[in-house]
């Protein structure tokens, strides 16, 4: 598993009070980890605060799921 | 109820009738450079001696997202809700219970973090909790999403008068009809660095007992200098009587009257003829259908303040008249500090309490009372009397004024 994918899971654990197990790469934030539409606004924040990047509305919309996080901080986290 | 003394209700009213203080120096923040460097704070642990566990309440992932005022109402209610063992699982029970939750400030605390996060590092590390985590109604809105609360969902911010006012808004809004429970009270977590500036600029705050916090808050006594600063919350469950006997719930006390006025004269000081004082309790007393003279116990506003104590004082005297003597009237701010806007919810339950066990609880640090008065001001020691009228005051700034009246209601 890549850094980064270590560092969005601690997020996402944090973020929404869930067990680390149920964090998969296919999970979906608001479908499977509980979170409302403030959660997934707040989560991006933390991604973007921990990766130093800025994810637009319009990428922000298409994160969903933990690896859609991984991938896109992949791409273009420095 | 959550107060500086204790979370939970009995643990409260015992230090109450202990005569405790509940005001210590302030760790939380610097305070070194601040004219009042103490308040009454809530203890937090583990949730075991009267100490507050957050935890206990409100998940933590929750709690992260709100201001704490928003926590301690939520504890309150569950508290209140419990003891009334009230629980609208169905619909038409739920349609029919409502929330009127106030608090004076709200959140102040997330306010000013987020305004310093917002000059530090700009708009967009704005949480998107900032704004429902700090509104007031916010408190009620939780509340409501927890336990089913379908009914009226409404708030009051009236400073200081906030608690009494969401009592009486509320058991009126059950005397019309709109709901046959109402969850109702006062909440404030005003203890920050910004507040304390705040109210020590208008010269509210008590500046001279920084290192003896048990004795700063002395309503009566001449030695006062001002309120100390106190946090919590205050809830009650009040029902539609004959719905309350007809579920057999355990009943405290009932609120048989309610009455406000203005002061129309100053943003912060009361008139000094106490007018707006009079006349609120001469509304509540009024539509309660009791002569002053009939009330057993009043829970003073008594914040302390070299003015404020004396101008209520006068009209209470005032509005006895020649039964002034018959009086029996205490500060319980002395103990638990000034809650602000859940003050008057605090208030109102000790006043039932006093009534339930036949006691009028002490105002502490009453040494040299500033005035004569044949009103008993139940100086440092709890007086053991029979209560079945209590009023309860709360004025506020803006000039705001509540009473309320309850009376014992027979086993």
């Amino acid at each position: 598993m890549s850094d980064i994918a270590d560092r969005v899971k601690k997020i996402v654990v944090e973020h929404l009070g869930v067990d680390t197990d149920k964090v998969k790469d296919n999970a979906s934030f608001i479908d499977d980890l509980g979170a409302d539409s403030l959660d997934t606004v707040e989560l991006v924040m933390a991604f973007e605060e921990e990766f130093g990047v800025e994810i637009p509305d319009d990428a922000a919309e298409t994160i969903l799921t933990v690896g859609d996080a991984v991938q896109f901080l992949e791409k273009n986290a420095g | 109820m959550v107060t500086p003394l204790a979370c939970g209700v009995d643990a409260t009213w015992k230090r109450i009738l202990n005569g405790e203080s509940g005001a210590n120096r302030v760790e939380k923040f610097k305070v070194d450079d601040m004219p009042c460097q103490i308040a009454c704070q809530i203890t937090r642990g583990d949730g075991s001696n009267g100490s507050f566990n957050p935890d206990d309440w409100m998940d933590p992932k929750e709690q992260r997202k709100v201001d704490d005022f928003i926590i301690y109402a939520m504890a309150a209610a569950d508290q209140a809700l419990a003891d009334a063992d009230w629980k609208p699982e169905d619909y038409e029970d739920q349609i029919r219970s409502g929330v009127l939750v106030g608090s004076g400030i709200g959140g102040l605390e997330g306010i000013e973090k987020s305004s310093l996060l917002l000059a530090e590092k700009g708009p967009r590390r704005i949480s998107p909790f900032f704004i429902p985590g700090r509104l007031i109604n916010l408190a009620g809105g939780y509340i409501s999403i927890r336990h089913g609360l379908r009914g009226p969902n409404h708030a009051v911010v009236t400073a200081c008068s906030t608690g009494a006012h969401a009592i009486g808004d509320a058991s009126r809004l059950i005397a019309l009809g709109d709901a046959d429970v109402m969850v109702a009270g006062g909440t404030e977590s005003p203890i920050t660095r910004l507040s304390l500036a705040g109210f020590a600029a208008c010269r509210a705050l008590s500046t001279g007992y920084n290192d003896t916090p048990a004795k700063a808050s002395r309503p009566y006594d001449e030695g006062r200098d001002g309120f100390v600063m106190g946090e919590g919350a205050g809830v009650v469950v009040l029902e539609e009587y004959e719905h309350a006997r007809a579920r057999g719930a355990k009943i405290y006390g009932e609120v048989i009257g309610y009455g406000l006025s203005g002061d129309a004269y100053h943003i912060t000081a009361p008139t000094p003829d106490g007018d707006g004082a009079y006349r609120c309790m001469e509304a509540a007393l009024k539509r309660a259908g009791v002569m002053a003279g009939e009330v057993d116990y009043v829970n003073a506003h008594g914040t302390s303040t070299p003015l404020g104590d004396e101008i209520e004082l006068g009209a209470i005297q005032r509005l006895a008249g020649n039964d002034a003597a018959r009086i029996t009237m205490s500060s319980t701010k002395s103990s638990t500090g000034h809650l602000l806007g859940a003050a008057g919810a605090i208030e109102a339950i000790f006043s039932l309490l006093a009534m339930r066990d036949g006691v009028a609880p002490p105002t502490i640090n009453l040494e040299n009372p500033s005035v004569e008065t044949e009103i008993d001001l139940v100086p440092n020691k709890a007086k053991p009397m029979e209560i079945n009228v209590a009023l309860s005051n709360s004025f506020g700034f803006g000039g705001t004024n509540a009473s309320l009246v309850f009376r014992k209601v027979a086993a």
